[in-house]
């Protein structure tokens, strides 16, 4: 628990900002199916009605409760994106690794493999292939997102272990007689981890703007509730026309709040994955001024001097001025 | 001799969430034109951090937390009031570096970039800094390699077709680009096998002879100062221990960690003796408790030696003795932070042990 704690507060500003957003959605699509007033698809006499007290987002053209639909739409939504996010990085992790660290043939061919999925035109291919597979569930969309999805990565992770296991340290693990199977777990793995784990939010973010995309073009199960539908149907029928901003603005904000959530997150967790921007993030401020990893090393007296006077009025309540002022130095 | 660099009184503190590590603390130090200055101590006693906090190439979480630098070269001050280094901007310091004040890096094999020939690399060093028509420049870094003992062939040459003496002699080349006062040499032999040493500093200080710059020489090997170096400054867990010239530290050093860097190596010449090192390790520098911090480790403590204060005075004469600080101190001056333990009692033979 303590080092969970710690890892908080060693968190970026934007990276808890992320983990606030991403966790506030979370817990909509865990509780959101219990705590929903109507059935998402149960139509109503009250067709089209502005929020109210009875209906918090509105009503479709069908009458059916818009709060619903956009909790259950979160739910399917994070549930796709995660389970793609997870077997995409499960295999990029595999290939990448597994291809750098064996070598030879075995690198040609899933390079290779890898090459060729990489090239094969995404958009095209998620349209001919949802219409083909059957409209049941998100499984096939799930399927085709992942079939996509795992090249990236997998170069990525190809290219970063070919680094690291050039390294002194794996041969020198390799010479105190690990294992090979030892070595990429608990050598090789670790070192790539924030790698791994931007790779892991990159996919998730991608999932999302795909589902949600196919969805809104209608190539998914529309009479599932996921974000994506719900714009599709606010689209088909013309809520945009009829002024009724309460259908798609909900869904809409969800998509975009959770992609920025996602995208806070993977810049913080780059931040915290390179010791350089950490190291001088805890000391950027000395003597309430920024200073930037390529100025000169700051001088003290200078700082202090430099205040102004209004700052040093405001500065001298501080209870860093205090500290300063002890022979013994402050801490920050 | 006139000063050229002048530290004085200077700490640097790194900040930390454990609080601030006081790397370098109240050092003065003065570098003389065209004088070899040896600053030598232990791993993590601050040499390193004292040079380039000096010369403020030190990135944050360092701060200068007290004192000041000040440097007397021709071409800056013109005549006039010395320049203050700690408080020049961005600008000012960019026309300092290198033009004025030189650095030699620690491991040649990683300052010099590996898919660069050596030829562009003294190019850049010197179209950063001087005047100079293309033609001129390469007829420079020609005569920089010449200067240094390269045939002038190997300005095509990558970094890694040099043997490591070469790639050192190459950086003391950049370093000599634009003709500076000041050369800092961080540690330039470290990883050199001791003939290419040899033949290193040979070279250095016959640079030094022709092109008359000073040089503040990092080591932790102090019997390579004693050669080399006109002056030496003792440093140990961030202060300056002792300082005086080369010769008199080696005749009668005044402070015992002197004495036991001394007994740690084998002179070529006299008698045998048994090899004394010094026990122990240097205390955390986050925590700095009050008098000397050598006194774990020393084998003259006394009581009183928590209340030395650590300022440099002449050696005491008898044991306990005020110092005598009313006598001139000059930068020549063998001056000793150990008021307790006077030289003749340092040198007895085995008193470390």
């Amino acid at each position: 628990m303590k080092s969970l704690a710690n890892i908080w507060r060693n968190l970026p500003l934007k990276a808890k900002v992320g983990v606030g957003l991403l966790g506030f959605f979370i817990l909509a699509a865990i509780i959101g199916p219990m705590v929903q007033p109507y059935d998402p698809s149960a139509q109503t006499p009250l067709t089209m009605s502005a929020p109210s007290a009875q209906h918090w987002f509105g009503t479709t053209q069908e009458g059916q409760d818009i709060l619903s639909q956009v909790l259950t739409g979160i739910r399917l939504t994070l549930e796709l994106a995660f389970a793609v996010g997870v077997i995409v990085t499960v295999v990029s992790v595999l290939v990448g690794v597994t291809s750098a660290f064996l070598g030879g043939i075995w690198d040609d061919v899933l390079s290779l493999i890898t090459n060729v999925f990489l090239v094969l035109p995404p958009l095209p291919l998620l349209i001919v292939l949802l219409g083909y597979l059957s409209q049941q569930g998100q499984t096939p969309t799930i399927i085709v997102l992942s079939l996509l999805g795992w090249p990236w990565g997998a170069r990525v992770i190809r290219a970063q272990t070919l680094a690291i296991r050039g390294r002194d340290f794996i041969d020198a693990s390799r010479e105190t007689g690990e294992k090979s199977w030892r070595i990429i777990l608990f050598e090789l793995i670790p070192n790539e981890i924030s790698l791994i784990a931007a790779s892991f939010v990159n996919t998730v973010l991608y999932a999302i703007g795909a589902s949600v995309a196919l969805a809104f073009v209608g190539l998914t199960n529309v009479n599932s509730w996921s974000l994506g539908t719900i714009l599709f149907w606010a689209q088909t029928d013309s809520a945009l026309q009829s002024a009724a901003w309460w259908w798609f603005v909900p869904a809409g904000l969800a998509v975009a709040l959770i992609g920025t959530s996602l995208v806070l997150l993977n810049s913080g967790l780059d931040e915290l994955g390179s010791p350089r921007l950490r190291a001088t993030r805890g000391t950027a401020k000395v003597a309430g001024h920024r200073i930037w990893p390529t100025d000169p090393t700051p001088v003290l007296a200078v700082l202090q001097a430099d205040r102004g006077r209004f700052g040093s009025f405001l500065y001298s309540f501080s209870r860093r001025s205090m500290l300063e002022g002890n022979a013994a130095g402050g801490d920050l | 001799m006139a000063p050229i660099l002048e530290i004085d009184d200077l700490s640097v503190a790194y900040r930390s969430e454990g609080g601030d590590v006081h790397a370098v603390e109240h050092v003065t130090l003065t570098l003389n034109a065209g004088e070899v200055v040896g600053l030598c101590g232990e791993s993590g006693s601050g040499k390193s951090t004292l040079a380039y906090g000096a010369t403020r190439l030190l990135r944050p979480p360092a701060l200068i937390t007290g004192g000041s630098v000040r440097y007397r070269g021709r071409r800056i001050t013109q005549g006039g009031d010395p320049a203050d280094i700690l408080t020049m901007n961005h600008r000012e310091l960019a026309r300092i570096r290198w033009r004025e004040v030189a650095i030699v890096f620690q491991s040649a094999m990683n300052a010099l970039n590996p898919v660069l020939r050596v030829q562009d690399q003294i190019l850049d060093a010197i179209t950063a800094h001087l005047k100079l028509s293309k033609h001129e420049a390469r007829e420079k870094a020609a005569t920089l390699l010449d200067l240094v003992g390269i045939p002038r062939d190997r300005l095509r040459a990558f970094p890694h077709e040099l043997s490591g003496g070469m790639r050192q002699r190459v950086m003391i080349a950049m370093a000599l680009a634009s003709d500076p006062e000041v050369v800092i040499m961080d540690e330039p032999t470290t990883a050199l096998d001791v003939v290419v040493q040899r033949d290193i500093l040979a070279q250095i200080v016959e640079l030094k002879e022709t092109l008359g710059f000073a040089v503040l020489f990092i080591t932790h090997d102090l019997s390579l100062l004693l050669e080399l170096a006109d002056r030496i400054a003792v440093m140990y867990a961030g202060r300056l221990l002792e300082t005086g010239a080369a010769s008199a530290l080696m005749r009668e050093p005044a402070h015992p960690y002197t004495r036991g860097l001394l007994n740690s190596f084998p002179s070529l010449h006299g008698p045998r003796r048994e090899l004394v090192g010094i026990p122990g390790t240097p205390p955390d520098l986050r925590d700095t408790l009050p008098g000397c911090p050598f006194i774990p480790r020393c084998s003259f403590a006394i009581p009183a030696c928590t209340e030395v204060d650590m300022s440099l005075a002449p050696p005491a004469a008898t044991p306990g003795a005020e110092p005598d600080r009313t006598g001139p101190i000059t930068t020549g001056s063998h001056l000793t932070a150990c008021p307790i333990v006077t030289p003749e009692e340092a040198s007895q033979e085995g008193v470390l042990s």
